[in-house]
């Protein structure tokens, strides 16, 4: 049973009074576009599966929403997924799951796309479907329900997903996703059968429909091949690129309410070029590309002009390897400093350079200043290919310190292969050593911020044969840094290592896990990367019930040749350069950056025709001739 | 430096934003709209944007009233058409003026709000007519809010039910600071759930004229 869709707006009168932060759910934000729903012919929802304070800065959504809403044959809409309370209200008034802009449900809906920028979304895509009313397996829907399709970076290993979803989008989205809504438009004129409707997405480049694709499993259970069923069909999905970044979005969806970025976002560059072996982005976001000065400060221009944000964040993977970065940060405090704005650059590196650009950034509002360098040893470093002297890292410390800032954050990974309680004690050992700079140049106003992560092995990385540190032992790691890591003005923070299994289990999982994500869900699993609402034991449940080992994804030592479940979709980046890359580190040698010296990971052949047709420094990688 | 009062009015759009949100909002279109607002001294200098009073979460409302203060010296017709044109959906400018800049803080002026109620559901005329007149026939109603006891009889100035053309209750609260009338307790007072009406804030009443 199911109110009518006109019924809608009426039912969250009634019900948005009792939940918390109605705001949420109601849409009318600056920037939101509404078409006539009858005047175009072609209709997508966006859904990015969490609560709406998380999902409104997602920059995907963003560029997506305004590439549709720009044809004048389509329009899209948005949808996030209820808090609790508000689920249960919508569930007990039989409200589906709605876009916020005309409170359509999402069933009527010709596409619904989700994005998966993590894997601790999962149960939440399933509970939108539920909410929506729509089958949550792929073999279930009917010609009447929308065809499901699924992006990001989670997307690069669809497998654990892949019975949930009709179409996966493997890579950028800003080109396919016309030729998605072509295809579709299309179908709808045709009146294609929803099989016939697969068949042309399928025919698609960077698109991969896992019910035309079977998984066949050796006797140890890893897999034998994942092939197509018919002829016809790509054996491998190629990721898409776009060759030229596009123009960024500039008219941001401005919420009427606090979320937890209120900025625009401004990407500079995509991709990273230093090749950290544990970055699952810095793989599959090759090849390295960058904006040119100009069009960023052009496009930071219109977005103020269209949001009126006091706040704006430069994102890329590494900022400091954006090539005009002295320039860019000049011209934006020669057009923008007068009007009071913080401007926050991520991802710097570990010298004095990266203070002289926040010096130049920084307004009124002063915040921490954060370095990344993982991990603490010499021999550590070398594993992982981020080389950072101590002594380095000290003097950038000691520098930010006098310069004005009392508060660092550091970002540490522990868990990385070939890691010893030796590599740990030195992590707890940098950190104090910092912050005995820090104490040394302003006294007792020093902080220090000390973040350790848990190495999670990726797909499409060097580290994707490594194992995950057993439970014990990363219980035995963070107790160590706990205790030493605390006093006067230190503070840490940790990952919770049962969401890290989890985590590891789904990044490089197979097919055979969509049981386990589904009972998971059925057994109350969902918001599973809110630490609160965090449910171990329903998803513990859920492997044994399908008789699954939870070891068999995480600790079990992968044969070097094993065929993988995400064999089958292509990053770009060649399995060879991953392995070459994953013996150095087993031997300890490093690999420079890539830019002027190419170490041949498989992009330049893979795409050749692209980079031959765009010449020059769009791209970081070598011209081809 | 010059001071500017903003009559506007509050749709559905806005239905669920609170104050401070509603703050960013204006901060936001004043931003949008190229106008160089002044900020505070300070540490941490603030724009300098004062509402005259809160409303409440679900309210529309159709009489808000907001002063800023500007770094410049535009014209009121100029300030006016830059602020239409940077607008968020829901909101509409009534009237702008310009105020000056010694008079007395927007806040220290409202002394009461008059609230319309609308009926989203069918209700009984007779039956409410009836519990407005018990209600107001009281010598005290005493309920308490935040562990303080007080009157709420003694804030309501006046209550009035119509049930033509359309059933509609008028009531005007007393707003002063530590005594504010709020039209859900009177409505709890007589029966009508909050999810049953929609509430707009029709009048602030300031105790010399704007």
């Amino acid at each position: 049973m199911t109110i009518d869709k006109t019924a809608i707006p009426m039912a969250l009168k009634k019900i948005l009074p009792t939940v918390q932060k109605p705001g949420r759910y109601y849409g009318g934000e600056l920037n939101q576009v509404r078409k006539d729903w009858n005047a175009v012919s072609t209709r997508m929802a966006l859904v990015f599966p969490d609560i709406y304070d998380i999902g409104v800065p997602n920059l995907g959504i963003m560029i997506l929403y305004e590439l549709i809403n720009s044809r004048s044959d389509a329009l899209c809409e948005r949808a996030y997924l209820p808090w609790l309370d508000m689920e249960s209200a919508m569930r007990e008034n039989h409200i589906p799951l709605y876009s916020l802009e005309s409170k359509t449900p999402l069933s009527e809906f010709d596409i619904i796309g989700f994005t998966l920028p993590y894997e601790t979304l999962y149960t939440n895509v399933l509970n939108a479907l539920d909410l929506a009313q729509i089958p949550l397996r792929s073999q279930n829907r009917s010609a009447s329900d929308p065809i499901i399709i699924a992006g990001g970076h989670a997307a690069y290993n669809p497998e654990p997903m892949a019975p949930f979803i009709d179409a996966f989008v493997i890579g950028e989205g800003e080109e396919v996703i016309h030729e998605i809504m072509d295809a579709i438009r299309n179908a709808k004129e045709k009146g294609l059968n929803r099989e016939e409707t697969l068949h042309t997405l399928q025919m698609i480049s960077g698109l991969y429909i896992p019910a035309f694709y079977t998984p066949v499993y050796n006797l140890d259970q890893t897999i034998n091949s994942i092939h197509p069923i018919k002829d016809g069909l790509p054996k491998q999905i190629t990721k898409r690129i776009c060759a030229r970044l596009p123009d960024p979005p500039t008219r941001f969806i401005v919420p009427s309410i606090d979320v937890v970025h209120n900025r625009i976002a401004m990407e500079i560059m995509r991709g990273c070029t230093r090749g950290c072996r544990f970055c699952h982005a810095g793989m599959v976001n090759r090849p390295v590309r960058e904006r040119t000065v100009e069009s960023i400060i052009s496009s930071l221009e219109k977005s103020l002009k269209n949001t009126g944000y006091e706040e704006i964040a430069l994102l890329s993977l590494s900022s400091s390897d954006y090539t005009h970065i002295q320039e860019l940060t000049e011209r934006i405090v020669e057009r923008f400093s007068e009007r009071k704005l913080t401007i926050s650059l991520p991802s710097l590196r570990i010298e004095s350079f990266s203070i002289n650009l926040m010096e130049k950034l920084k307004g009124a509002r002063q915040g921490g200043f954060t370095l990344a360098p993982e991990a603490a040893t010499d021999r550590m470093r070398d594993i992982i290919n981020k080389p950072i002297q101590a002594e380095q890292l000290l003097s950038t410390a000691r520098e930010i310190y006098s310069r004005g800032w009392q508060s660092i954050k550091l970002y540490f990974m522990i868990g990385q292969p070939g890691e010893t309680m030796e590599d740990v004690q030195a992590i707890a050992d940098l950190s104090k050593r910092v912050m005995v700079e820090g104490r040394k140049i302003i006294g007792k106003r020093a902080n220090l911020h000390v973040g350790v992560s848990t190495f999670v092995p990726k797909p499409h990385t060097p580290f994707q044969w490594a194992c995950l540190d057993p439970l014990p032992t990363v219980l035995e790691k963070q107790n160590l840094l706990k205790d030493q890591l605390r006093g006067p003005g230190m503070k840490m923070t940790w990952s919770n290592p049962r969401e890290t299994i989890l985590e590891a289990v789904l990044s490089r999982g197979d097919r055979r896990l969509a049981d386990v994500i589904e009972s998971a869900w059925k057994n109350g699993a969902k918001f599973d990367a809110w630490q609160d609402q965090f449910n171990f034991n329903a998803w513990m449940d859920a492997f044994d019930a399908h008789g699954i080992s939870v070891d068999f994804y995480t600790s079990r030592i992968r044969n070097i040749d094993e065929i993988f479940p995400w064999d089958h979709i292509n990053p770009g980046v060649s399995r060879k350069y991953l392995q070459s890359e994953y013996q150095k580190s087993l031997k300890g040698e490093l690999t420079g950056d890539c830019r002027g010296n190419c170490h041949a990971c498989g992009i330049l052949p893979e795409f050749n025709s692209l980079r031959r047709q765009n010449p020059g420094e769009l791209w970081l990688c070598p011209e081809v001739n | 430096m010059q001071r500017i009062r903003i009559i506007y009015s509050r749709g559905e759009e806005l239905l669920y934003v609170g104050n401070l949100d509603m703050h960013k909002i204006w901060e936001r279109t004043f931003r949008r709209a190229d106008l160089k607002l002044a900020y505070s001294q300070g540490f941490h200098p603030q724009p300098r944007i004062h509402q005259a009073c809160p409303l409440p979460l679900g309210f529309t409302s159709s009489n808000e009233i907001l002063d800023f203060w500007l770094d410049s010296d535009e014209s009121i017709a100029q300030i006016q058409q830059k602020i239409n044109e940077a607008i968020q959906p829901g909101m509409k400018i009534l009237q702008v003026l310009d105020i000056p800049l010694n008079a007395p803080p927007l806040q220290t002026l409202v002394k009461a709000a008059k609230y319309v109620v609308m009926f989203t559901d069918a209700i009984d005329p007779i039956d409410l007519q009836n519990k407005i007149t018990a209600f107001l026939s009281k010598n005290t109603c005493m309920r308490e809010r935040r562990g303080k006891q007080y009157d709420l009889l003694s804030l309501v100035q006046s209550l009035e039910f119509t049930e033509t053309p359309q059933p509609t209750l008028e009531m005007t609260l007393v707003t002063l600071p530590g005594a504010t009338g709020r039209p859900e307790e009177v409505l709890d007072e007589l029966s009508i759930p909050l999810t049953s009406v929609s509430i707009d804030r029709k009048q602030l009443i300031f105790s010399n004229d704007l």
